[in-house]
């Protein structure tokens, strides 16, 4: 297979970007979108030019490195697929494909497809946690918990952190991520006690970083990797309310 | 030099207890004067950041990713066994213990391996505090399930994602540490280089990944938790950063490397397909509870497998282990899978896969309970090779995984250089020559949780928290070193990409020093080795500049180490005249093809120093002794 | 609660959705009443009710809360639709929006803007002119008057097809919003969205459509 790549270059954070188009032939289906990616850096190594800086590390869509806005998708055209797991028999031959980093104020590019998703961690830190010290644990069994709540926490707590429901929300908003997190904890016996504190905590950290408001498109729950629903944002809601409504702060 | 592993006296199962009440503490309002440099964010680096902030010390956080959560622990499937005995099947610390031991074919120490078995309930209590979600049962109890070379169901699980809800939560309980101010993190910063002031390990110098500023941090002890080195063979299961750099320069600095041929292959994963392949994915060992490995009986076989009737099929790990049956070890599975291959009886157009099938187990429980219990890694199977494993038996090959050789560390997992300890996956010492499934996990929490917080109180109480200082010359000279290999590294400009030599040093370490090895393949490969490093610094091209995001030139410092790291390997496995484990010489072996080991002259650890570039590294041995463990040939007949 | 309700994202979206379905109410009470349009009576029970409508001390409250809603509506629109647009400086080179999205969830601020400017010429024609001004003809009348001119009943049917839209990814984004979201009920709630943002507008559409027709059958 052979393609034509348009894709996004640019030196540092605070230069101006261009898309450079480059032509990749002897493709074959079976590789990675990132293998192909490969190639063509090797190329470009041979050639002496600077290779196109890209996000990735596991390769099997855990780790929530990598992602890129592919033919105006986040993580390209396939469903419930990172980067890293989207493989060239997705495209058509000859195939022209544009390559683009994430566009957030939230996420400033870093170097030419590669952001600086850092805002997230700083969300978390707001209280996307158990204050529960090393050693003092009561035995794992001693609450039950059931299989469904369990399951649903799962659901919630499988978020990578790759960024693609703020790439994808027309607002780039991240309330999907940090539903996932509100949600995972919220649901489970061990995150109960602050619940409140964590959802009023993590919505002011959200909004500080500069990320935009849910909208309910759904866009977000469509593109994310690990189909994270959009129920977990209506829970992240209603905690907020039930805060609104019960806090004695006036 | 000499080794001293610091075992505490006493009987085993109470040497940990004992040990604990003689440590020596650091005064609760003293311990924020002491500074603490962890690098490596995956479990071990994590939950040690985690406990050792909560107890008060100052402590800083180095890692390579963009962000904490990256570490490649985010990316094991299986589970984490614990000695829970929550299934009533005669689980203990003594049969985790034992069976860690045996599994680890009688190369590991004991007194680590039963004190893992021990905290390993701890773990578990602990994540499930954090809000890990583990699988549950209807009635909503923790659900267990098989792994190899056990007989007990004790292996926890998340879906196929427990490392990732495990590090998710060592990560959060480090998050709340960052919130309260103990902990600071320095994500896209390297380690190049350790720091030692008074033969002491007083602090690292790193890149910053970005902007390509060479710092140096200053601690008055440094861990390190930067995992395996399995990316030696370059295609490998680790995530494509992975690297040995930050133990391997430790190693220069003075830190004894232990039993470094000592590497896991993995029997399940996806085989390789092509050239340009970046890497291979596992398949979790969990499938082997349920899945059948099989090949065709005769050579060649072209037949689609449906085609193949039951007779003409070879179980051959049923066969050959009848009371273990696919959930062999996986030194034993990976070695018998290559001997099919290499037979002839491989499948796939490579001839290089065997069948891993669920036809029987759709068959018996349905397709409803195999997808729960395995569903996204059927998902990730057909999404990578277009086969849907509901259908057709999945393909698999064995691929590099884990690495047991590592730094060595004595009871207090501190190394030879006072005040550099190593956790988790780049210390040597709790899985010998083979690390049984699910059982990694285990390790890097206990050493992060459990461990590190008594063991390194011991060492700062003695050595007191003395002024520290980057401006030391010691902190300068490293800087100026690293930063002329930086230079030297960007204007080589050669014509041989960093992927170039680093798919040629995986050829050679696959093929010689990968799943089964002899002694004329190991010196073939001493030399081959030797040419490549040469051929690296003559020829390797690194593109771009030292002052932004170049991965290029990262890609290119850490071949150079897995260069040297890949010379020590081969010298390693030449100079260990035994089969052991995944260390299989084919000179020594039972009738059977099984390891046969050499107890009488190989029961040691080899740890190894470094004594200059162009000299032979120097041996030293840990003699390993057993009381408690009845040290036997390894069988799961 | 009202400053932890403005000063937050996600309280900003549960004063546009409180605010919304209090609209979406009076849509239906609006148009129960103008179906007194119809009552071929030559006007006098819906002047009758234009009349109780403007000078019930009870309705004026009602209509005083109404147009605090609408400006709440309005002022938190555009709150939100800045800092949406700023969350995004740079727009992307290409994208695909409707491989992940329903049309009509897009374009809200575009849809609610061509709502309110329908809004300021209706109650440019009917309010202001019977409130302000000596009347000149009855509410009756000034309907009548009014959709009988083509341009101005095109425009009502326009403003009511991208009413509609706006009611349709509205009414059931407001229940997310307030964090109702349920397996069993939130497919119903979006099948009832649908269905409102037919009704409501297809209903109002009527109207125009009644007048300009009718003066041609005699």
């Amino acid at each position: 297979m052979k393609f034509k790549l348009m894709i996004w270059r640019q030196q540092d954070p605070k230069s101006k970007g261009k898309f450079v188009t480059y032509e990749i032939t002897n493709i074959s289906p079976d590789m990675s979108f990132l293998e192909m990616l490969d190639v063509l850096n090797e190329e470009l190594t041979k050639n002496g030019e600077d290779t196109i800086a890209f996000s990735h590390d596991c390769r099997e869509g855990i780790c929530g490195s990598c992602g890129i806005y592919i033919n105006g998708r986040a993580h390209g055209p396939s469903k419930a697929t990172t980067t890293c797991q989207l493989y060239m028999r997705n495209f058509t031959d000859n195939e022209t494909i544009v390559c683009e980093p994430w566009r957030a104020k939230g996420f400033p590019v870093i170097k030419d497809l590669v952001v600086d998703k850092s805002a997230f961690d700083r969300i978390l830190r707001c209280g996307g946690y158990v204050s529960v010290n090393t050693g003092s644990a009561p035995d794992a069994n001693l609450i039950p918990i059931s299989k469904k709540t369990a399951d649903e926490a799962f659901d919630a707590a499988a978020c990578i952190g790759c960024g693609a429901c703020v790439a994808a929300c027309k607002n780039a908003s991240a309330m999907l991520f940090v539903s996932a997190k509100v949600s995972h904890l919220a649901l489970l016996p061990q995150g109960y006690p602050e619940k409140h504190e964590r959802v009023m905590n993590m919505i002011s950290a959200m909004d500080k970083e500069g990320f935009g408001n849910c909208t309910n498109t759904g866009a977000c729950e469509a593109e994310c990797p690990k189909q994270i629903s959009l129920s977990h944002i209506a829970r992240l809601n209603r905690n907020f309310i039930s805060v609104v409504v019960t806090s004695k702060d006036k | 030099m000499t080794l001293e592993s610091k075992i505490p006296s006493g009987p085993i199962a109470e040497k940990w207890q004992n040990h604990q009440e003689n440590l020596k503490l650091v005064n609760p309002s003293n311990k924020r004067k002491y500074e603490i440099i962890i690098v490596g964010t995956g479990l071990a680096g994590a939950s040690a950041a985690a406990s050792l902030g909560e107890l008060g010390y100052t402590v800083k956080v180095f890692c390579i990713q963009d962000s904490p959560r990256r570490a490649h622990s985010i990316a094991a499937q299986g589970g984490i066994n614990s000695a829970k005995n929550y299934k009533n099947d005669g689980d203990s610390v003594y049969r985790l213990f034992y069976d860690t031991i045996k599994g680890g074919d009688y190369r590991s120490r004991e007194s680590n391996v039963h004190r893992l078995a021990e905290v390993s309930t701890k773990i578990i209590d602990h994540s499930v505090a954090l809000g890990v979600p583990f699988a549950r049962e209807y009635g909503g109890l923790l659900d267990n399930r098989s792994f190899g070379g056990a007989q007990v169901s004790r292996t926890f699980y998340a879906r196929g994602q427990t490392g990732q809800q495990l590090l998710l939560g060592a990560i959060s309980a480090m998050n709340r540490q960052v919130n309260l101010g103990t902990v600071k993190v320095y994500p896209y910063h390297e380690m190049l280089d350790l720091v030692l002031i008074d033969e002491h390990a007083k602090g690292i110098v790193t890149r910053n990944l970005l902007t390509g500023e060479i710092e140096s941090h200053a601690g008055h002890a440094v861990i390190l938790a930067t995992g395996g080195y399995g990316n030696v063979f370059f295609l490998s299961t680790n995530a494509k950063a992975s690297n040995t750099t930050a133990i391997w320069r430790a190693h220069k600095r003075g830190a004894f490397f232990a039993n470094p041929c000592f590497t896991q292959i993995h029997p399940t994963c996806i085989p390789v397909s092509g050239q340009n392949q970046s890497k291979l994915t596992l398949m979790s060992e969990s499938l082997r509870n349920d899945g059948r490995v099989w090949t065709p009986k005769s050579k060649g076989d072209a037949r689609t497998p449906s085609q193949i009737p039951e007779g003409e099929r070879d179980y051959f790990l049923e066969r050959k282990y009848p009371s273990y049956g696919n959930l062999v070890p996986r030194d034993v599975a990976a070695r018998n899978i290559k001997e099919v291959c290499d037979d002839g009886r491989g499948v796939s157009s490579t001839g290089m896969a065997v069948y891993l099938d669920f036809t029987d187990a759709i068959k018996r429980l349905g397709k409803n309970v195999i997808e729960q219990r395995y569903g996204n890694l059927f998902e990730m199977y057909e999404q990578i090779t277009n086969d849907n494993p509901y259908e057709v038996p999945m393909k698999i090959y064995p691929a590099s995984h884990y690495t047991m050789g590592g730094i060595w560390v004595d009871y207090n997992l501190m190394t030879t250089i006072p005040g550099l300890f190593a956790l988790g996956e780049c210390n040597f010492s709790d899985h010998g020559a083979n690390r049984l499934g699910a059982s990694a996990l285990m390790q890097g929490l206990a050493d992060g949780y459990f461990i590190i917080p008594y063991t390194i109180g011991d060492y700062l109480a003695i050595t007191g928290a003395g002024k520290l200082d980057t401006n030391h010359n010691k902190f300068k000279e490293s800087e100026k070193e690293v930063s002329d290999q930086v230079k030297k590294l960007l204007s080589t400009n050669g014509n041989k990409t960093v992927d170039d030599i680093h798919k040629e040093l995986g050829k050679v370490a696959w093929d010689h020093i990968g799943m089964s090895r002899n002694a004329d393949g190991l010196k073939k490969a001493a030399a081959l080795i030797q040419s490549i490093r040469e051929d690296f610094y003559k020829n390797v091209k690194v593109v771009g500049e030292g002052n932004n995001l170049n991965e290029c030139l990262e890609k290119a410092g850490r071949l150079a180490d897995f260069i040297e790291l890949a010379q020590l390997m081969a010298a390693d496995a030449l100079h260990r005249n035994e089969s052991c484990g995944s260390h299989f010489r084919t000179e020594f072996q039972t009738e059977e093809h099984e390891a046969k080991r050499d107890d009488q002259n190989f029961a040691y650890v080899a740890a190894w120093e470094y004594s200059g570039i162009n000299n032979p590294h120097k041996l030293h041995k840990e003699q390993l002794t057993f009381e408690r463990a009845k040290v036997m040939q390894r069988s799961y007949k | 609660m009202i400053n932890q309700l403005s000063s937050s994202s996600v309280g900003k979206k549960i004063i546009m959705s409180i605010t919304g379905i209090f609209l979406c109410l009076f849509l239906v009470v609006h148009l129960s009443g103008n179906f007194l349009l119809f009552k071929n009576d030559g006007g006098a029970a819906f002047n009758h009710y234009s009349e109780f409508m403007s000078t019930n001390i009870f309705i004026r409250i009602g209509e005083i809360i109404l147009f605090i809603g609408i400006l709440a509506h309005i002022i938190d629109a555009l709150v939100l639709t800045i800092k949406n647009k700023q969350a995004r400086p740079i727009q992307y080179f290409m994208t695909d929006p409707s491989a992940n999205t329903a049309f009509t969830s897009r374009f809200m601020a575009i849809t609610g803007l061509t709502v309110l400017i329908f809004l300021v010429i209706h109650l440019r024609t009917f309010m202001v002119e019977h409130r302000f001004y000596e009347a000149k003809e009855t509410m009756f009348d000034s309907v009548k008057t009014a959709f009988e001119n083509p341009y101005y009943s095109s425009l009502y049917i326009v403003a009511m097809v991208l009413l509609g839209f706006h009611l349709h990814h509205g009414f059931q984004s407001s229940f997310q919003s307030l964090g109702i979201n349920h397996n069993k009920y939130t497919p119903l709630i979006k099948k009832l969205s649908l269905l409102f943002s037919i009704i409501i507008p297809f209903g109002f559409a009527t109207m125009p459509a009644y007048f300009y027709f009718k003066q041609f059958i005699k």
